[in-house]
């Protein structure tokens, strides 16, 4: 485990001087990009797991087209011939599993499941004769299953390379058609394309994918190929053309990883090390996509808590405050007022570090401060006051809204409102204000912020506000 | 074929593994997961390869566990990409599973210090070799493959009997069962544990290609012919013991037509599979192809034929005369029957004048009396249809005949009833609507119709 490559030999790999290394992990790669592209496909259709299906398929395949070679008068080992089995078997597969689901209306994951294993043990028990026939050479046929990419013949990568940037082609040209039938098949299908033949052809491409993947990473891991690049690229876009291509690329970066790393390092299976280095790229996107990644989640997450956090503050001081006065305080009343921490605490269901990391908060973004020595006094500045009319303003139409349209209970409107307040964006605000005040034929309320920002006095002296009464 | 002593004991530890997997699967197959015994089975190997290297035992119980975790952990992982990237199940499934397969692999082979370890010869057995590795047992010796599915058969029928109203309520109405209160998520897990333990059990006495079969095809086809669990889980039972014995029979006798000795019994098991789902798929009441194409060809007949009786009743009144041959056996479009062709019809023809309603009269044909009434119903729904589509659907006169066409076939004496209620004697191209009194007696003939 220990032994490291001589840094030669790491650019040799790297630079790709070596002819026969060139050719299997461009090879390699170039079969990433098409299964990525094409995985994006099946991916949004639905069908990720066909191609685990087909892959199992192309055993049978294999055999039987070994043992046609072989009553011929061949040895069995041309490696076309064992390819357009492969193919021959995962055609079968494709068409049995579309047959099953829509003419036997079989659940579409019984139908994968029952190809799979039962073309799988048709293979098994195919290879079980072959070994024991002592015409042509049967080695080797078993490392389909595994894969081999060390020891790929250059001619075999040549023609995994080629097919590759076939697939790679076709899958552009067809770009459009794919991309009405991911998304919208029915629609597709009034606008005169011929959904099935498209259906067809698009797991027809897998079919293609797997059989030249089958000698580079075997045919169990071939379905990560086609399935871990194009789920990885969802994580970063909704943009079909941008996911297609970043699917493509992480594909053909896992090829080339992991064929490199496993020219480097003996006893490192290729197969396995192409599929952890587009895995690795998977926890990548994971953790980091700007879509829909673990961390961008966490940080909106925060954020949102965050704010929610400062809204509640800034309404517990001013309904704190408010109930010192007689009528609602401005701006100015606001921020002369000082509360006491215990105050605060007792207002909401507030743990003490809940409170003190809210206080923080405001400490450090300038709304709230300190006017005496006492840790325990604050006092909200000229920008916290105004934001704290407004946020009180929210939550009270909020209220008003609830009571007068949602049908919601009094006694219940409070929660309902702190929940609402937090998503409510500007325009929405506006607009319920212009209701509000439409309804209650006011005119403009509009003058002064301190106006403005709160609603008469019905609401703030009701029931509905059971949180502003310690 | 020789039978021996092995040869049982290769049937009896097959049927074990096969039952096991065949009454765990049917949940998969039920919660439409079948694929997950193709993905635990291989994510099982990084799980069996890490239990090994911590404890360096090759014991069952290490095994089973680092395989339990392995299954957790794939289910685990399956939920969080499909819920957090928004992810189709399915690929989820095939991201992790892969993943933790490639890692099994490197596991193995790189801490191979010394010797290439085959990853089949050590953890994969063969269910020819199974009954040959005994044990002794309380005196007795016994296949060391039994003794292990022997117990996790028993620890699944327990599974399934103990939880068996939770499995069946999150089973069929995962979002009931969680309305009333049953933890769906706990119950999903605790699945998962069974299952991968079933599968790494039975991957180590026989192998894994069997597995993955005997967990989806004995469900699939159990639920072909029944939709209660019980007997759902009892037929699944049924075709798990045929696939076994048929498996190792065609293992044993097959090759031998061809000059060959054995093939793989676990392969052969899952050939027998496949034509056990083949002969359901076709024979299965209700869903088999079988019954879906008998249906077809009855209400393809029963529809020609009273379409054949509305045809005399409407040439007679057109013609005033019996119709001939030629007019009755022609090809018509029918929405409820498909096309109805000159040979339905000729069929139809032939069932009415035995069962009496038609008779020849010179040159054609002309109805009996009960074959006169039934005319008259059809023929009394087809215009009544045909006034009320005109009057009240708002559909052209031109076009009711189409719709009135199908609805005939399916309009009981009530509906007609309501529908006489608004219309006129006529249909709306001026044609006679039969009477009631015509047409509805006949429902229970008075007498057998021999006509008069």
């Amino acid at each position: 485990m220990s032994y490291l490559p001589p840094w030669e030999q790491v650019v040799r790999v790297l630079l790709l001087s070596d002819f026969n290394t060139r050719v299997v992990v461009v090879g390699v790669a170039l079969l990433g990009m098409a299964s990525g592209i094409v995985g994006t496909f099946t991916l949004l259709r639905k069908r990720a797991l066909v191609s685990d299906a087909v892959s199992h398929a192309t055993l049978p395949g294999i055999a039987a087209a070994w043992l046609v070679m072989v009553a011929l008068g061949g040895t069995g080992k041309w490696f076309p011939g064992l390819l357009i089995g492969a193919a021959a078997g995962g055609l079968t597969a494709v068409g049995t599993v579309l047959t099953l689901r829509s003419v036997l209306r079989l659940h579409e994951d019984a139908a994968l499941g029952i190809v799979l294993s039962v073309s799988f043990g048709i293979g098994i028990a195919l290879l079980g004769l072959i070994q024991q026939m002592r015409r042509g050479s049967a080695a080797g046929l078993d490392s389909f299953i595994y894969g081999k990419t060390a020891s790929m013949l250059t001619a075999d990568a040549l023609l995994i390379a080629v097919i590759s940037l076939l697939l790679v082609v076709t899958a552009v040209l067809l770009f459009k058609e794919f991309h009405l039938l991911c998304f919208d098949a029915p629609y597709a299908a009034t606008q005169g394309f011929p959904v099935a033949l498209l259906d067809v052809l698009m797991l027809g491409l897998v079919v293609a994918v797997t059989v030249i993947g089958l000698q580079a990473v075997g045919l169990i891991l071939i379905v990560a190929l086609l399935i871990t690049p194009a789920a990885a690229a969802r994580f970063w876009t909704h943009d079909l053309r941008v996911m297609t291509v970043l699917a493509a690329l992480i594909g053909a970066a896992g090829g080339f990883i992991g064929a490199g790393l496993s020219a480097l390092v003996p006893r490192l299976p290729a197969g396995a090390v192409i599929v952890v280095t587009t895995s690795a790229g998977f926890a990548i996107s994971v953790l980091f996509g700007t879509r829909r990644g673990l961390l961008r989640l966490l940080i909106e997450r925060r954020r949102a808590d965050r704010r929610i956090r400062r809204e509640h503050l800034l309404r517990a001081v001013f309904e704190h405050l408010e109930s010192r006065f007689d009528v609602t305080p401005g701006v100015q009343e606001l921020a002369a007022g000082t509360v006491h921490r215990e105050q605060l605490a007792r207002h909401r269901g507030w743990t003490r570090a809940e409170l003190a990391a809210a206080l923080r908060a405001g400490l450090r973004g300038g709304w709230l401060h300190r006017p005496t020595d006492s840790r325990e006094e604050f006092r909200l500045t000229a920008g916290g006051a105004q934001q704290a009319l407004q946020v009180v303003r929210n939550h009270r139409l909020w209220e008003l809204y609830l009571i007068r349209y949602a049908d919601v209970a009094t006694s219940r409107v409070d929660r309902g409102a702190d929940r609402i307040e937090h998503v409510l964006g500007p325009a929405l605000v506006a607009e319920l204000e212009a209701q509000l005040d439409r309804q209650r034929d006011r005119a403009a309320v509009a003058e002064s912020p301190h106006a403005l920002a709160l609603p008469p006095a019905p609401l703030a002296a009701g029931p509905g506000n059971p949180a502003g009464s310690p | 074929m020789n039978w021996s002593y092995l040869d049982t004991g290769i049937v009896v530890v097959a049927a074990v593994s096969a039952t096991s997997c065949a009454l765990i699967g049917s949940f998969l197959v039920l919660r439409r997961m079948s694929m997950m015994g193709d993905a635990i089975s291989h994510a099982v190997l990084p799980g069996i390869a890490a239990a090994f290297l911590i404890t360096l035992s090759r014991d069952t119980a290490v095994i089973l566990v680092g395989a339990a975790l392995a299954g957790v952990l794939t289910a685990a992982f399956t939920q969080l990409i499909h819920q957090a990237g928004n992810v189709d199940r399915g690929a989820a499934m095939g991201v992790v599973f892969t993943t933790m397969f490639a890692v099994g692999l490197i596991l193995i082979v790189r801490s191979a210090d010394s010797v290439h370890i085959d990853v089949h010869a050590v953890f994969y057995g063969s269910v020819e070799l199974a009954p040959l590795n005994e044990v002794l047992v309380a005196g007795a010796r016994i296949p060391r493959a039994l003794l292990i599915l022997g117990a996790v058969f028993l620890a699944d029928l327990a599974f399934v009997l103990l939880l068996y109203k939770e499995l069946n309520l999150t089973s069929f109405d995962a979002e009931f069962a969680r309305a009333i209160g049953f933890n769906s998520r706990l119950i999903h897990y605790a699945l998962m544990v069974m299952v991968a333990v079933t599968i790494v059990a039975a991957f180590e006495s026989v192998g894994s290609i069997l597995v993955i079969a005997m967990l989806i095809v004995p469900g699939v086809v159990a639920s072909l012919f029944t939709r209660r669990l019980w007997s759902l889980l009892v037929a699944g039972q049924a075709v798990a013991l045929i696939c076994a014995l048929g498996g190792h029979l065609t293992a044993i006798t097959v090759p031998r037509w061809f000059g060959l000795s054995d093939t793989s019994t676990a392969g052969m098991m899952t050939v027998v599979a496949g034509a056990v789902v083949a002969v359901a798929l076709v024979a299965a009441p209700e869903r088999g192809l079988a019954a879906r194409a008998l249906h077809r060809v009855r209400v393809a007949l029963a529809v020609g034929r009273e379409d054949l009786l509305v045809e005399l009743m409407r040439v007679e009144e057109r013609a005033g005369r019996p119709p001939r041959r030629r007019e009755l056996v022609r090809e018509e479009p029918s929405r409820i029957a498909g096309r109805s062709t000159r040979f339905d019809r000729t069929a139809a023809l032939l069932v009415e004048r035995l069962r009496g309603h038609v008779r020849r009269a010179g040159a054609g044909y002309r109805l009996s009396a009960a074959g006169r009434t039934l005319a008259a119903r059809l023929l009394r729904s087809h215009r009544l249809w045909e006034s009320y589509l005109f009057a009240e659907g708002d559909t052209a006169a031109g076009e009711v005949h189409f719709a009135a066409h199908q609805l005939e076939h399916v309009t009981s004496a009530g509906m007609r009833a309501d529908l006489a209620r608004g219309a006129g004697a006529t249909d709306p191209h001026g044609r006679p609507i039969p009477g009631a009194s015509d047409a509805e007696h006949a429902d229970r003939p008075a007498r057998p119709p021999d006509g008069s």
